[in-house]
């Protein structure tokens, strides 16, 4: 505490309670894993298919959500237009809705009989669920809201006047939005993207139900943990582990550097 | 016509702008008025940032006011320059040439001259948070500049800095303003910074304009109290038959004959005040009571209601011997010489 007095007893306990409510449960996992066994469990071809497919699938999913949720965002804050307040609520609903109903109701709009899906079947002889492309939609489905409120957020604390001042310079909108707005949001668009990419590597729910449990092509790292657990629970440990290690590594790199 | 031909009517709640202006190619003209006049607005109007509600804008001849902001032949200087903060200074001022579709070399050379023109040769590649506030307000000179407007906004382009620095870049204001051949608008509350820079000055108050003239004109005929505290001045109205105007009962004499309504103005420093009415009584004296002091420079202002309100400037040693404090009554005196009357 640089505050030499301390923090009163009222704030201390619970802060100290909600810490280790956050990190007890991350040290019995680091306590129960197999530590001789761990380098030959690593090498598993298994685990690495999965932690590649995990990686892959939530950095594609980030893509998605970049190339969609900023021009949202932007509509979102830089417009107006009657029902923008619903239209706000429901870019939010992925949030609080369940995972899984999500996963149905993607089956459902783009599954093989679904109300486009039937269409890109006809016309393309596509069908997404139970593929790697179903795993991305899945995962950016949900990850999006993240990424739009963040962006969101972002533009409506930066200053519109330099918008103003480029429009004065002669730019067009898509110049301001490219040389000035874009730059001037970027460590909110990172912070975003980071907190999009995050939850699209945990992301279960949506990805079983719309993509299904196949290893290599849609068994991502919280799939594996899942269903090693029933048959194998050391294994989920070590899956369970990669899957902190991986996450504290690129949250830490990127905290110091880019997240304010 | 290579001027600028405006009318301005711009509606915000219960607050209206109506203006008319009218300037002529390479002539300076400050919009001058308190916070709220309007001034912003109406230099935001021309730019385009906000629509109008009634009027219209003609510049060179062509109508501007349904051209979109970024099409219109318009440079403007923002009150806190709003340089992007991420660019170069280069690129700042290469930023309007390059969105106006001119190649990036040539961009870059334009933009190098108008950093020389503006004294910041050597700065090409810093960021503007490494600048001071007048290097900052010269990039945001120059970035205007460089899209060659015909038509060149500046809204408080001095505000932003501290006495010294306003001094000097005042100064070069002036020179880039006097070589700019456009149309030149600057709003600003400081007088002393409008007569500077400006060749005409319109006062605002309240969103229309009430005076226009000189900086001469303005500075020794003020027609409202806003511009008569601008100018240092004693504003009152009057009547007057020949040389003697009443003001609310009193009656000044003054150095022109005149009939009719008219003002009075007189300086501060031409108030002398006396604690007794003084013998040999010099024609203009009333009796009046202090309402305040305060220092003022190296003199002291007396604040002094009466017949009418009235400020006078004495010295701190005056302040002393005559035993000046609110609630004292005092008689006040001004020659008529030293008055100044005109027509309302």
């Amino acid at each position: 505490m640089r505050a030499g007095r301390g923090a009163p007893w009222m704030l201390a306990v619970p802060a100290a309670v909600g810490l280790a409510f956050l990190v007890l449960p991350l040290v019995g996992l680091l306590v129960r894993a197999p530590w001789r066994t761990l380098p030959q469990r690593l090498a598993e071809p298994a685990v690495l298919e999965a932690l590649r497919l995990s990686l892959v699938s939530a950095t594609l999913a980030t893509a998605v959500c970049l190339v969609l949720g900023v021009p949202l965002a932007w509509v979102l804050a830089r417009t107006r237009f009657r029902g923008r307040r619903l239209v706000r609520s429901l870019v939010t609903v992925p949030m609080v809705l369940p995972p899984v109903v999500g996963g149905v109701a993607l089956l459902l709009v783009l599954g093989r009989n679904g109300l486009v899906g039937r269409h890109l079947d006809a016309a393309f002889g596509i069908t997404l669920p139970f593929t790697t492309a179903a795993v991305v939609i899945a995962e950016a489905f949900v990850a999006l809201p993240f990424l739009v409120i963040t962006v969101e957020g972002a533009l409506r604390a930066a200053d519109p006047r330099f918008e103003e001042a480029a429009a004065t310079l002669g730019a067009s909108r898509w110049t301001v939005f490219r040389r000035v707005t874009l730059p001037l949001i970027a460590p909110g668009v990172l912070a975003g993207g980071v907190l999009c990419w995050s939850r699209a590597l945990g992301e279960f729910g949506a990805t079983i139900t719309f993509a299904g449990n196949f290893p290599g092509e849609t068994q991502t790292m919280p799939l594996a943990v899942y269903l090693a657990l029933e048959t194998d629970p050391e294994a989920a440990i070590v899956l369970s582990l990669v899957l902190l290690a991986v996450s504290v590594a690129i949250l830490t790199a990127l905290r110091d550097r880019w997240i304010p | 016509m290579s001027g600028l031909s405006a009318r301005l009517d711009v509606r915000r709640g219960a607050f209206r702008l109506d203006l008319a202006l009218d300037v002529a190619g390479g002539e300076v003209v400050a919009l001058l008025g308190p916070n709220g006049a309007g001034k912003t607005t109406a230099l935001r109007a021309l730019a385009g940032l906000v629509p109008l509600d009634g009027g219209g804008i003609t510049l060179q001849g062509r109508p501007l006011d349904k051209v979109p902001v970024e099409k219109r032949p318009v440079g403007m200087v923002f009150q806190d320059y709003l340089l992007f903060p991420h660019l170069s200074v280069l690129e700042n001022v290469a930023f309007g040439p390059r969105s106006r579709g001119v190649k990036a070399a040539q961009a870059r050379k334009r933009a190098q001259e108008l950093i020389a023109r503006v004294g910041l040769t050597g700065y090409e590649k810093a960021k503007p948070g490494e600048l001071s506030g007048g290097q900052a307000q010269r990039v945001a000179l120059a970035r205007a500049l460089a899209v060659e407007p015909a038509l060149l906004l500046l809204d408080e382009p001095l505000a932003a800095l501290d006495a010294h620095t306003r001094l000097e870049i005042r100064a070069g204001l002036r020179g880039h303003l006097a070589a700019f051949g456009g149309v030149a608008v600057l709003v600003t509350h400081d007088a002393l910074d409008a007569m500077v820079l400006a060749d005409r000055l319109i006062v605002i108050e309240d969103g229309r304009i009430v005076q226009e003239g000189t900086p001469t004109e303005i500075a020794h005929r003020p027609r409202t109290d806003y511009v008569a505290r601008l100018v240092g001045l004693n504003l009152h109205r009057g009547t007057a038959d020949g040389v003697l105007v009443d003001v609310e009962g009193t009656r000044l004499s003054v150095a022109e004959p005149l009939h009719g309504p008219v003002f009075v103005a007189f300086a501060p420093s031409a108030v002398a005040l006396y604690r007794e009415r003084p013998d040999g009584s010099p024609r203009n004296l009333w009796k009046a009571t202090v309402e305040g002091v305060e220092r003022h420079g190296t003199s002291v202002r007396v604040h002094l209601t009466g017949p009418f309100a009235a400020a006078a400037d004495i010295t701190p040693a005056a302040v002393a011997d005559l035993a000046l404090r609110p609630g004292s009554t005092v008689w006040a005196a001004v020659k008529a010489t030293e008055t100044h009357a005109y027509p309302a």
